[in-house]
């Protein structure tokens, strides 16, 4: 089962939504800070599970990580059908 | 009042107030006009990538631009780096202008800029992934980077200008064009209009495109590749690149206390149906310099510099040359083309070559064309060679024409903000 | 300036539109509530998650084009320049005429030619493998494919036109400026006579699969005459579109001068940005609101007068409820008064092309004096409390329309017509 981690949701956010000056996605509180106080807009959270979905084989229903807030909550999200699809 | 919001009456003066530069000449309008003054071309190998297997090598790029330095970090995977230059441009000539948008009535701003073939690079890559990799690999930001209203929209979300925004698409004339368009706003309404134009097609896909005109100079020295009115012209050598210019009613410039590098006097634009290749009727270009002389209210021989199109193929160099002289009489007015500096910015051209207007008659100093050996049979214009000309100029005409039969001319005005070197 | 005495009446209409070219096929099937959303058949769509969309069933040389034009021309010029034809000869106008310098153009396109400029790019870099793409392979008319302002270079060509020749690219809201533009040129004295419209040809993979990756466009793959969905509780997202309308838009004097039959004047209009979000919109509609307080302000008339709105109705959820909101914002009463339509439930949504196929509707609305029905409007969603005219066309007496549009980058565009013989009187 291919490893997902906080350091994978701070990677891809650099890449593909990049970050701005005031942000430190290297915090100790990003794990636990909204999205959108990291400055992530709808546009980005999109692109996140674009890339997941592709990079990780997995596919994420529309909606599902509608209600997602932080980088946690989509970490466990993602580790759960991470799990569902190596079973 | 009308449909569109014109009142009766004279149109307003709109004058520019700031100016922000992103050209292969240098970033910033201070550096520009170094280069300018100068002679230093920003023209040279193509580096973006290896363009050893084309038959176009020289181009002219943007030196030292770093986006993560200079745009918003969030902005910089979002957007392509026609939008780069714009954010950047605009910081900066809101900046030159003392302008805090955040102190202005958010719907009496406005964004116009010119686009010529939008976000082509982040075009390009996107293209790839979905022809190699597949649909799910199109990125989400591809829906807002790549198309043409890409640059005005994030300019307008980065500055809180809610007014009426617009993107006008002219080719090499859109620049004038966008700001034609300012002046309508500020007589509708606006108050303070970012105008001008970006482009950043110097990607494979771009080049390649801009080859199949034909147009584009197969010379490898630089200093040979763009030689506009010159008997040895071979075509001209594209660029990136562009402008960004704060435009003001000048009551309201008045009101903030500052200065203004110049007036917008007159614009006029048209359409040459002989770009294809059927047989003229009559100058276009002629015609559409007269009109835009009548809206300034001036005559030809009010006019003290003319900034050529200078497309850089004999052709049309020639009907440039003959429209000038026609207008203006043989060697009647200093004509002059800094572009052979940067080469063709499409949408970018047109608004550098009128913030190196505005410079100049800050300046009091009419630009040279620089690198030009021999000038060609029929050209009888007083092309300034060499060095800049301190005369002293208080008007200035610029000319520009893009891609099938775009035709546009702006008239500037002398300001009260004076760059002269003392 | 004699601004205040030039009034912009639409003389002639032309269009290409799902469903039917010409502007009678279009007028039909708006009328008859009948959608032209289908499964895609210009590319194969499979693997994409947005399978549908109102495409023109669209003959380039049966529409009288030749075959050099067929080529010269990406399906969005060859669109634009069919509709041109057909407002020219619908308005009878003599083009160029006497002046050419006075006859302007002003198309508007939000993806230009980006059919062929893709199709070419899949040749040239042999389908994604080069970065350095083969100049080689590259056909003579590819940069009128790189810029969008060739389509209005073959607009002006039709037309002989010497005077200001614009393309404008505002996104979703491209054809209400493109025509508004037009209109200024008409009441600054600038043009007598101006093509003004818009096109736009976006049904390639890779818009469609831009828009899949924002999840904008909708899933509904299994029911695609039923998935545009303006205004109604089970709408996923909008259907893309194609098409073009141009129209002959005249100085008021000079048609009237010629005899000319007119169908509306434009009484007002005005843009407004959101500078809030490139896609996103603010659920309470404000800039949109101001847009339309403005274009009431420059016709002279207040919300009592407006008699219908063709909404922008893309059938996206923040999108109907936005300007739900909007028209509730700057119409107050009046917008529960007046029937609201989207015709997008039956043409889609082409993008930069739609503003000018729905001021098409409203100009032939005028004329008829019937409202377009929202088909597929069977579950109306609690939050969109107005009357959209479902599924059925309406007999209504129209004196006078707002068309709006909102579109990526935050731009917000609201237009009025007035019937002619109102005009006249004012």
């Amino acid at each position: 089962m291919a490893e997902f981690t906080l350091d994978d949701i701070r990677r891809i956010l650099r890449a593909s939504a990049g970050v701005d000056e005031q942000t430190d996605l290297d915090g100790e509180h990003f794990a636990d800070t909204a999205f959108v106080d990291l400055g992530y807009d709808s546009l980005a959270l999109l692109e996140l599970v674009n890339r997941i979905e592709r990079e990780y084989g997995i596919q994420i229903p529309d909606g599902d990580l509608a209600h997602t807030q932080t980088p946690r909550e989509a970490l466990s999200y993602v580790h759960a059908r991470l799990t569902e699809a190596h079973v | 009042m009308s449909a569109s919001g014109i009142r009766p009456g004279r149109r307003g003066r709109s004058v520019v107030t700031g100016l922000g530069v992103v050209a292969p000449t240098g970033i910033g309008a201070a550096r520009h006009w170094e280069s300018v003054l100068a002679g230093k071309s920003g023209l040279g190998r193509i580096t973006r990538f290896d363009p050893t297997g084309y038959p176009v090598r020289v181009a002219g790029e943007v030196p030292g631009f770093r986006a993560g330095e200079q745009v918003p970090g969030r902005l910089v995977p979002q957007t392509d780096r026609f939008t780069h230059f714009a954010l950047a441009a605009a910081e900066d000539a809101l900046a030159d202008a003392a302008a805090d948008p955040a102190t202005l009535p958010e719907y009496e701003m406005a964004v116009v800029t010119a686009s010529s073939s939008g976000g082509t690079e982040f075009g390009q890559h996107e293209m790839e992934n979905l022809y190699q990799k597949g649909s799910s690999w199109v990125g989400a930001y591809q829906s807002i980077a790549w198309f043409y209203a890409a640059t005005t929209g994030q300019v307008s979300i980065r500055h809180g200008m809610r007014g009426p925004c617009g993107v006008i698409c002219g080719e090499q004339a859109g620049g004038l064009d966008a700001l034609g368009q300012s002046r309508r706003l500020l007589d509708t309404g606006s108050r303070l209009v970012l105008s001008g134009g970006t482009d950043a097609s110097l990607c494979p896909y771009g080049l390649v495109a801009q080859m199949s005109t034909g147009r584009l100079s197969t010379e490898d020295d630089p200093a040979r590749a763009y030689l506009p009115f010159d008997a040895a012209a071979s075509g001209f050598v594209p660029g990136e690149g562009g402008a960004v210019l704060v435009v003001e009613q000048a009551d309201a410039a008045r009101a903030r206390g500052v200065p203004a590098y110049g007036e917008l006097r007159g614009y006029a634009a048209g359409f040459d149906p002989t770009a294809d290749g059927t047989a003229a009727r009559h100058s276009v270009l002629v015609s559409v310099v007269r009109r835009a002389l009548a809206d300034a209210g001036l005559a030809p021989g009010d006019i003290d510099m003319v900034f050529a199109d200078a497309s850089g193929t004999l052709a049309e160099d020639l009907a440039e040359a003959r429209a000038i002289t026609e207008v203006f009489g043989p060697g009647g007015v200093p004509v002059t083309a800094p572009k052979t500096l940067t080469g063709r910015l499409y949408a970018g051209g047109a608004a550098l070559d009128v913030a190196t207007a505005l410079l100049a008659l800050s300046a009091g100093v009419v630009p040279h064309t620089a690198g030009l050996g021999r000038t060609a049979p029929g050209c009888e214009i007083d092309l300034v060679l060499d060095r800049p000309r301190q005369t002293d100029p208080r008007t200035a005409l610029v000319l520009a024409r893009g891609h099938g039969g775009f035709t546009s001319a702006l008239v500037l005005g002398a300001g009260d903000r004076d760059a002269r070197t003392k | 300036m004699t601004a205040s005495h030039r009034r912009a009446v639409i003389t002639g209409v032309g269009a290409v539109a799902p469903g039917g070219i010409g502007r009678d096929a279009y007028w039909d099937l708006l009328t008859a509530g009948r959608t032209a959303t289908r499964r895609i058949s210009l590319f194969d769509p499979a693997g994409f998650r947005s399978q549908v969309a109102a495409e023109c069933d669209f003959d380039p040389l049966a529409a009288g084009l030749t075959p050099q034009e067929t080529r010269r021309m990406d399906r969005a010029g060859q669109f634009a320049v069919v509709a041109a034809r057909e407002a020219v000869a619908d308005s009878g106008v003599e083009l160029p005429g006497a002046d050419p310098e006075r006859v302007a153009v002003s198309i508007g396109s939000a993806v230009g030619c980006t059919m062929g400029l893709e199709e070419e790019y899949a040749v040239l870099s042999d389908g994604g493998r080069d970065w350095l793409v083969d100049h080689s392979y590259g056909v003579p008319h590819l940069y009128g494919y790189m810029v969008p302002s060739t389509l209005a270079v073959e607009v002006a060509r039709q037309a002989g036109a010497e005077g200001p020749v614009a393309l404008i690219s505002t996104g979703c809201t491209s054809g209400l400026d493109a025509i508004g533009h037009g209109v200024q040129l008409i009441e600054e004295g600038t043009a007598d006579i101006v093509l003004a419209g818009a096109t736009d040809a976006p049904l390639s993979p890779i818009t469609s699969a831009c828009f899949d990756a924002i999840k904008a466009t909708t899933a509904n793959n299994d029911d695609p005459e039923h998935a545009s969905r303006p205004f109604d509780g089970r709408r996923d997202g909008f259907v893309l579109g194609e098409g073009s309308a141009v129209m002959v838009i005249e100085e008021l004097e000079s048609a009237r001068r010629r005899g000319a039959t007119v169908y509306a004047e434009i009484l007002g209009f005005a843009g407004r940005s959101n500078a809030f979000h490139m896609t996103g919109l603010k659920p309470d509609g404000r800039e949109m609101a101001e847009a339309v307080r403005v274009a009431l302000d420059r016709a002279r008339l207040d919300a009592g007068d407006i008699d219908y709105i063709n909404a922008h109705g893309s059938g996206t959820k923040q999108n109907d409820r936005h300007e739900t909101a909007a028209f509730k914002r700057s119409l107050g009463q009046r917008a529960h008064e007046v029937p609201v339509s989207s015709i997008k439930s039956m043409i889609g949504h082409s993008l930069g092309a739609i503003g000018s196929l729905e001021i098409a509707a409203c100009a032939l609305a005028l004329r008829h004096q019937v409202v377009p029905p929202t088909a597929n409007l069977s579950t109306p969603d609690p939050e969109c409390d107005l009357d959209y005219v479902p599924v059925t066309a309406r007999e209504h007496r129209m004196d006078r329309v707002l068309s709006v549009g909102s579109g990526f980058g935050g731009f917000q565009t609201a237009m009025v017509l007035g019937r002619p013989t109102l005009g006249e009187a004012a």
